[in-house]
């Protein structure tokens, strides 16, 4: 397939996802400050606006979290721009995805740029966006043909994932060490009824982690999208024979070793500062695969004639 | 007749194709007919379905970096077998003749030489390319697709008004806009036998199949967009989807020892046959416009060595020349040996020194065009202009007569429009699509009628604020009669439903119930 629509496609997985855990993070960041009344909003802002990305002042509220990170699209790391890029990005494989999937993603961004998410309660516009992004999803997996490009599309998908649940832990870490912190972590997951049911109502800090982190069977999980980035990378690179030849399958296997072989009563150490590291782990991973798969896009430039 | 149409009536001075002298016309007496039974509100509603259907699809096109839907009517444009058999014909005739006019320009003349048209007209025109003079398409076809823009005059007679062979655009909002409206308007849609459209992509793949370099048992073809910048990007996606074949941008090509290949994620994959939608001046920066990041530099060089096929052929923008345009008639009796089936509408050449004399006297009823202008670029409208504007035209006409040419103004027909919700007419052309695969052009049934949407506006390009109308061309049996009722086929089992033992369960547990009602022991 060509190299500039694989790029797109795997910019859709990551827009979508992005686009969907923002919401997540946001959402558990209003619920934490709901249920720990001595967490100070403004601090709180400034911590989460500073694990997402944003560039920040002094200080920050709520009203500025929401613009930045949900309602702004000149805002880099909104929901909003994220739409965004998925739609560009499917414009530009337009003949690639399915109608219906580019359908989807369009009619996602009509609403959102018609200023569709300011008009909601912000709760309601959370779960509009997460909804569209399941149909979007599901859409693609019924759709497509499970070939190369949509091998990037999940490729994209899980890298941003990973990412994007590195974060929420550390915010969560940063903003509040209470109890109600993890179930909460859980729930931006929409992991709080599958941990539930796994490991019953009496649980601990280090269930929830274990469960976040390490769960072979739940498709949020870190482990979990670790597997399945590695799965697509051997998938695409079928003819390799001599297995870690590939850097971003490195550095996949790599984090997820260090993850799944760590002393279990260690897990929650340095936890905040582990995930960092699995944020920086996700960058060079995507960088590996652009040098690898999409660097064939960029052009030679013609500089005779003149 | 429906209330909406109630009060219709078309212009005094145009032709109008819904409504003559006698009444409804033959063509649309059933379509309107059967939209008088929707009641008048039910109709702007399928208008507004139709538009937001458009946002949502994302057919749109680019104005200045701006995507908008394609404006489409809600009254089709509806054409009789016998009318488009005419058109067809004609379309095809003109095909032929601008195949062999390409194919004696770049090739040997004969043409200049028997005195038909001047070479100075040919080599003057500004889409004339030296650099490819002598290139042979490997199945002698330059113009695979054709655009014929079509415009009825004041008593419905079909004139040619322009030709377009070189990347002629709109097809997409052809198929596109036959779906919308058969999900608008079904109950008038299913009473019409239309002759479907669907099949285009096909005709061109084969086509571009057949110009593939010899030799070539199961060619690559790609469609070369310049991006998602371009006003046509929809429609260059569209055909690529529709013919399953790459999208590609000048950058994902490369070529390298007279051959092209495109870059995958597997590395370099040859390509053999290019419809590009890219101008020739953007093409190949190695032989035109250096600093173009549209094309791929070599490109000319492969087709040269015969090793790529570029669709539509580098060069054909001589045959869309408004002056050579005037001598396409000869041209079809030259080569044909056969009359011109379709009109042309009268034009002076400026060059002629009595020609324009007589139009520089008469420049504010004329319309003056100039002559390498498309999507209706730099046109003046005589009656329109005012004196200041006729001053500088004057001016730009004796500075470059080459450049320029006049025809007198054309009343183009009318067909009712919905225009805030009520009927009124509108100026209309048709742009029939010709397929030429070597051994027959086909030609779409009904083409890309558009609109100038306001009152009395003649130019119709959509870059000029036009929309467009769903072109029905009617099968000789055009209506369809009442459907006879078939006898029921014996139906098979229903669908299968599992068996949960619910029903047994609930009545124990009613029966429970009950029990505890009645005070037991336990």
């Amino acid at each position: 397939m060509l190299s500039r629509i694989a790029e797109s496609l795997f910019w859709i997985g990551r827009y979508l996802e992005r686009a969907e855990d923002t919401t997540r993070i946001v959402e558990v960041h209003l619920q934490l400050l709901l249920d720990d009344p001595t967490v100070d909003q403004d601090d709180a802002a400034v911590n989460l606006l500073e694990v997402m990305g944003v560039p920040v002042g002094e200080s920050a509220d709520t009203n500025e979290v929401l613009r930045a990170l949900c309602y702004d699209p000149a805002s880099p790391s909104s929901v909003a721009a994220a739409l965004g890029g998925a739609r560009e990005a499917a414009r530009r494989a337009r003949e690639t995805v399915s109608i219906e999937m580019w359908e989807a993603i369009n009619t996602t961004w009509n609403s959102v740029k018609a200023g569709r998410l300011q008009r909601m309660r912000p709760a309601s516009a959370f779960r509009l966006v997460r909804e569209r992004c399941a149909v979007i999803s599901g859409t693609a997996d019924q759709t497509m043909s499970h070939d190369d490009g949509w091998l990037f599309l999940t490729l994209g998908r899980s890298i941003e994932r990973i990412d994007m649940t590195a974060r929420l832990i550390s915010t969560a870490h940063l903003i509040s060490g209470t109890q109600a912190t993890w179930s909460n972590v859980l729930r931006g997951c929409g992991a709080h009824h599958a941990f539930v049911r796994t490991y019953g109502g009496v649980t601990t800090d280090t269930d929830a982690a274990e469960f976040l982190l390490l769960d072979r069977l739940f498709p949020r999980s870190v482990v979990h999208n670790l597997r399945a980035a590695q799965a697509a990378l051997v998938e695409l690179d079928q003819k390799a024979r001599r297995a870690g030849s590939d850097e971003a399958q490195r550095l996949l296997g790599t984090a997820r070793a260090a993850l799944e072989y760590r002393d279990p009563g260690m897990l929650l150490d340095d936890l905040p500062h582990r995930m960092t590291d699995l944020q920086r782990i996700c960058n060079h991973v995507s960088e590996a695969i652009t040098e690898r798969y999409f660097s064939g896009a960029t052009a030679a430039t013609w500089s005779g004639g003149n | 007749m429906s209330l909406l149409f109630r009060d219709y009536a078309g212009t005094p001075k145009a032709f109008d194709e819904v409504v003559g002298a006698e009444g409804v016309r033959v063509a649309y007496g059933s379509v309107l007919r059967q939209l008088a039974k929707l009641d008048s509100e039910e109709v702007r509603a399928r208008a507004e379905y139709l538009k937001s259907t458009y946002l949502d699809q994302g057919v749109t096109f680019d104005i200045g970096g701006e995507e908008r839907p394609f404006p489409l009517d809600i009254v089709p444009r509806v054409l009789l077998a016998d009318e488009w058999a005419e058109v067809e014909a004609g379309v095809a005739q003109r095909v032929r003749a601008l195949e062999a006019f390409l194919s004696d320009v770049y090739g040997e003349g004969r043409a200049f030489r028997d005195r038909v048209i001047p070479r100075r007209v040919v080599v003057t025109s500004p889409h004339y390319h030296r650099v490819v003079a002598g290139i042979q398409m490997p199945n002698r076809v330059r113009c695979h697709v054709a655009g014929i823009d079509l415009i009825r005059d004041e008593v419905g007679r079909f004139r040619v008004l322009e030709d377009n062979v070189r990347v002629p655009s709109g097809v997409s909002y052809v198929m596109t806009n036959r779906r919308a409206m058969f999900s608008a308007l079904p109950e008038v849609t299913n009473r019409h036998r239309i002759r479907p459209v669907e099949g285009y992509p096909l005709h061109l793949l084969a086509a571009l199949r057949a110009a593939a370099p010899s030799g070539v048992a199961d060619p690559t073809v790609v469609v070369l967009t310049p991006g998602v910048y371009n006003s046509a990007y929809f429609e260059h996606a569209l055909l690529a989807r529709m013919m399953g074949v790459e999208l590609v941008e000048g950058r994902d090509l490369v070529c390298h020892n007279g051959r092209v290949s495109v870059r995958t994620t597997q590395g370099l994959r040859p390509v053999h046959v290019i419809y590009r939608r890219v101008d020739d001046e953007f093409l190949d920066p190695a032989q035109f416009r250096s600093d173009s990041m549209l094309g791929c530099a070599g490109l000319i060089t492969a087709a040269r060595a015969g090793n790529v096929t570029i669709a539509n052929a580098v060069g054909n923008g001589v045959a869309d020349d408004k002056l050579v345009y005037t001598y396409i008639p000869d041209l079809i009796r030259y080569y044909l040996a056969e009359e011109p089936k379709l009109a042309s509408v009268d034009t002076w050449r400026l060059e002629d020194d009595e020609h324009r004399e007589e139009v520089l006297d008469r420049l504010d009823e004329l319309v003056l065009k100039p002559v390498d202008g498309s999507g209706g670029k730099g046109i003046v409208i005589g009656p329109r202009a005012n004196a200041k504007q006729l001053d500088a035209l004057r001016a730009r006409i004796q500075k470059d007569p080459r450049g320029w040419i006049a025809q007198p103004v054309v009343q183009l027909s009318t067909v009712p429009t919905m225009i805030e919700g009520k009927m009124a007419p509108r100026h209309v052309d048709l742009r029939p699509f010709a397929v030429n695969s070597g051994d027959d052009v086909y030609v779409l049934p009904g083409g890309l009628t558009r609109v100038a949407l306001p009152e009395g506006e003649l130019i119709v390009n959509s870059s000029q604020g036009g929309g467009s109308k769903d072109t029905w061309v009617l099968a000789p049996d055009g209506v369809r009669g009442k459907r006879r009722r078939r006898r029921p086929r014996e139906a098979l089992a229903g669908v299968p439903q599992v068996d949960l033992g619910e029903e047994r369960v609930q009545q124990q547990a009613q029966q429970q119930q009950q029990t505890r009602v009645g005070g037991s022991p336990c």
